[in-house]
């Protein structure tokens, strides 16, 4: 955990053209936090703040030759942040900026793949700047926002004050058709507190749960903070939301498997494996907190594309239910295959 | 210096830490070079520290940032900075704006002819500068990871993405393409001129024959490859990367092709830098766990310069004579050793 705290935390800021990242962005650098940012950007120009590091990036992604199609990383993110190592102590936190039309998986995965840079730096969320006027648009004619919104850990709702507020609330059940676990915020000019968007610890094997406990919660309750519809539209199989209009994404989909019974790791663990190697084009985020047989520990993991990274978190509680839960947000999962693997997973 | 448990492997080991001359520079090093008598250590950002053989420091500023990039040819050192200029520092402890990106973009790769020309990238581009002619530039692909001279002619590599292009800088369309799938990083031509080495941004190498193309796999690193250097005469390619310095055999025209590489002085932690004797069959390597070795090649026998427990060597340094042994590590303590 220390080593976790000592390694600069990078911020992935996201969101189709014209969402207003550049305006979250220039909120983050110009509220009086004390902080030094380095800030990877695509276009010089917009932004400018005397005080913090700008580096202007050209997106390159690169695919690993380590045999795995997916795994794509930003070969000038390992560069620039090769450079930025060189200056270490001299700023804070890295914002990495991608373009409108980026895929957020390789930016994510150059901070598992490469040593230098998971050395020094350590992923803290990917945040989604999100149109509330055009996104639903946007989801309908274009992957890459579609890519975005799956992948968030934070959505920021912008330019709400130009919807009416059924406009929103059907914006909003779009998203959440996509992916009901990340934190949503509703925003006018992407006005939302620093601490809402900045270390946010989800990638953090030891934070990953603890802090957004709407992720646990997200399929029975409170995944809605402030919801004005209660439109219920129940036609789909897998529920989450009350209170919450149902979008069922022809495409993009969230799967959650829970169980009270106990799994066996040894055979949970290569199902997991061979999960992700084979579906892991597919599954752009995976989580879980898992209760093995046999263990006092609570087994968490968390995963991109095929990279899964999982440790023993903390000892169960006592009082606490031990309760495995795993949440897959991906393009045509195969649910019925991922159901029926992870039951025979539970020990019988 | 000092410490309190030394390495479990250094029981037997001989020792010349006593002799060690300490250096404390009170910031963060990134390379180490020699001109002329003085080492010079390159900080990671703005300066430059001359340590003299009495072991004075005199500290010299040379970019207003970071310091991306160093070339040396004992001579002078020019660096890239994020300041988006190329500089020259001679031995005096002169400095010299060679070049200014016009837009301030970052320098990631220098390179030193030993003619006195020298060449920078920013992005895509290449440039080069060669006595009085005007100013060439060659776009590549993708961004440039690395650049080196040909020790002959005036011919610059550029390594990038999925290769390597080899481009006569005054020569219209000269521009030759290597292909090789991957990220290059690093590259260095062998000292006959008969090979071109890149390292990889996985952890391997990767070579080309010149004669014909004919490609060298280079792999089996644990980690990527940071430090290249070539032994006296160009017999061996050494490099970082594992946890034995790791030496490649050039001596014959097939180079590598079907052979196992040396593998020198062998301890519980990375090897972060390799240095070669200029003259002798020597070489000096730095270990992520703070170590400093000198390993003879021909037997691998070892002798101690430092002891193990502080942040990785940055940055090691032989005298164009190889009398004096320069190094520090990341933190900037570090030392000169006299043989």
């Amino acid at each position: 955990m220390s080593e976790a705290a000592s390694k600069i935390p990078v911020t992935v800021l996201t969101g189709y053209l014209g969402a207003g990242k550049t305006t979250l962005l220039n909120r983050i650098l110009s509220e009086n936090h004390g902080k030094k940012y380095a800030v990877i950007v695509n276009e010089f120009g917009e932004i400018g703040i005397d005080n913090d590091l700008i580096i202007g990036a050209d997106e390159e992604v690169f695919e690993m030759n380590n045999g795995c199609i997916c795994c794509t990383v930003r070969g000038d993110l390992v560069r620039i942040m090769d450079g930025l190592m060189k200056r270490k102590g001299k700023f804070d936190a890295i914002i990495v900026e991608t373009t409108g039309l980026a895929d957020p998986a390789p930016v994510a995965q150059t901070f598992f793949v490469d040593e230098d840079v998971q050395k020094n730096a350590r992923l803290d969320a990917v945040v989604t700047v999100a149109d509330a006027k055009w996104l639903s648009d946007r989801l309908k004619d274009a992957p890459e926002a579609k890519n975005q919104i799956a992948f968030a850990d934070v959505i920021v709702l912008n330019k709400t004050d130009l919807v009416t507020k059924g406009e929103l609330a059907e914006v909003e059940a779009r998203i959440r058709g996509i992916n009901p676990y990340a934190k949503l915020h509703r925003t006018e000019r992407c006005s939302v507190a620093l601490a809402d968007v900045l270390d946010r610890g989800a990638f953090d094997l030891d934070r990953i749960l603890d802090i957004e406990p709407s992720f646990l919660e997200a399929d029975d309750h409170d995944h809605d903070h402030d919801h004005h519809h209660h439109g219920h539209d129940h036609d789909h199989h897998h529920d989450h939301g009350h209170g919450l209009k149902h979008y069922h994404d022809e495409d993009m989909q969230s799967l959650s498997l829970k169980t009270d019974k106990p799994l066996d790791p040894n055979v949970f663990m290569p199902w997991l494996q061979n999960l992700v190697q084979v579906e892991g084009g597919k599954i752009l985020r995976s989580k879980g907190i898992l209760a093995f047989h046999d263990d006092d520990d609570r087994y968490v993991f968390q995963g991109v594309h095929m990279m899964l990274e999982g440790n023993h978190q903390r000892k169960w509680k006592d009082g606490e239910k031990r309760e495995s839960r795993l949440v897959f947000i991906g393009r045509e999962l195969p649910e019925k295959a991922i159901r029926e693997g992870f039951e025979s997973c539970i020990v019988s | 210096m000092e410490e309190f448990t030394p390495a479990p492997d250094s029981a037997s080991i001989v020792s010349v830490t006593d002799r060690v001359k300490p250096v404390t520079l009170g910031m963060g090093v990134t390379s180490v070079h020699f001109l002329g008598p003085r080492a010079a250590f390159v900080g990671g950002e703005e300066n430059v520290a001359f340590v003299d053989d009495k072991g004075e420091v005199t500290t010299i500023a040379v970019h207003s940032g970071g310091i991306l990039s160093t070339a040396s040819d004992g001579k002078r050192l020019i660096m890239g900075g994020d300041d988006g200029k190329v500089v020259s520092l001679d031995a005096k402890g002169e400095v010299t704006l060679l070049a200014t990106d016009p837009k301030r973009r970052w320098i990631d790769a220098v390179a030193l002819h030993p003619d006195g020309a020298f060449a920078w990238s920013a992005g895509k581009t290449a440039n080069v500068k060669s006595g009085k002619s005007e100013e060439k530039s060659l776009d590549v692909p993708s961004t440039v990871g690395g650049l080196a001279f040909a020790p002959k002619g005036l011919r610059l590599a550029i390594a990038h993405y999925n290769g390597a292009t080899l481009w006569f800088p005054n020569m219209e369309g000269s521009a030759e393409f290597l292909p090789w799938a991957g990220s290059h990083l690093g590259v260095t031509f062998s000292p006959d001129n008969k090979f071109l080495v890149t390292s990889m941004h996985e952890a391997a190498l990767h070579g080309w024959r010149l004669a014909d193309n004919r490609h060298m796999r280079m792999t089996g690193y644990p980690g990527r490859v940071r430090s290249m250097s070539w032994s006296a005469g160009g017999k061996g390619l050494a490099t970082s990367g594992a946890d034995t310095v790791i030496i490649w055999p050039f001596a014959t025209k097939d180079g590598p092709m079907g052979k196992e590489p040396a593998m020198l002085a062998p301890l519980q932690a990375r090897v972060a830098v390799v240095a070669c004797h200029p003259k002798n069959d020597i070489l000096a390597c730095g270990y992520s766990d703070g170590t400093v070795l000198m390993v003879r090649m021909e037997d691998g026998a070892e002798i101690l310069v430092r002891r193990n427990g502080t942040p990785p060597v940055a940055g090691l340094a032989w005298n164009a004579k190889g009398t004096l042994l320069a190094f520090a590590d990341e933190n900037g303590d570090g030392g000169l050793l006299e043989l």
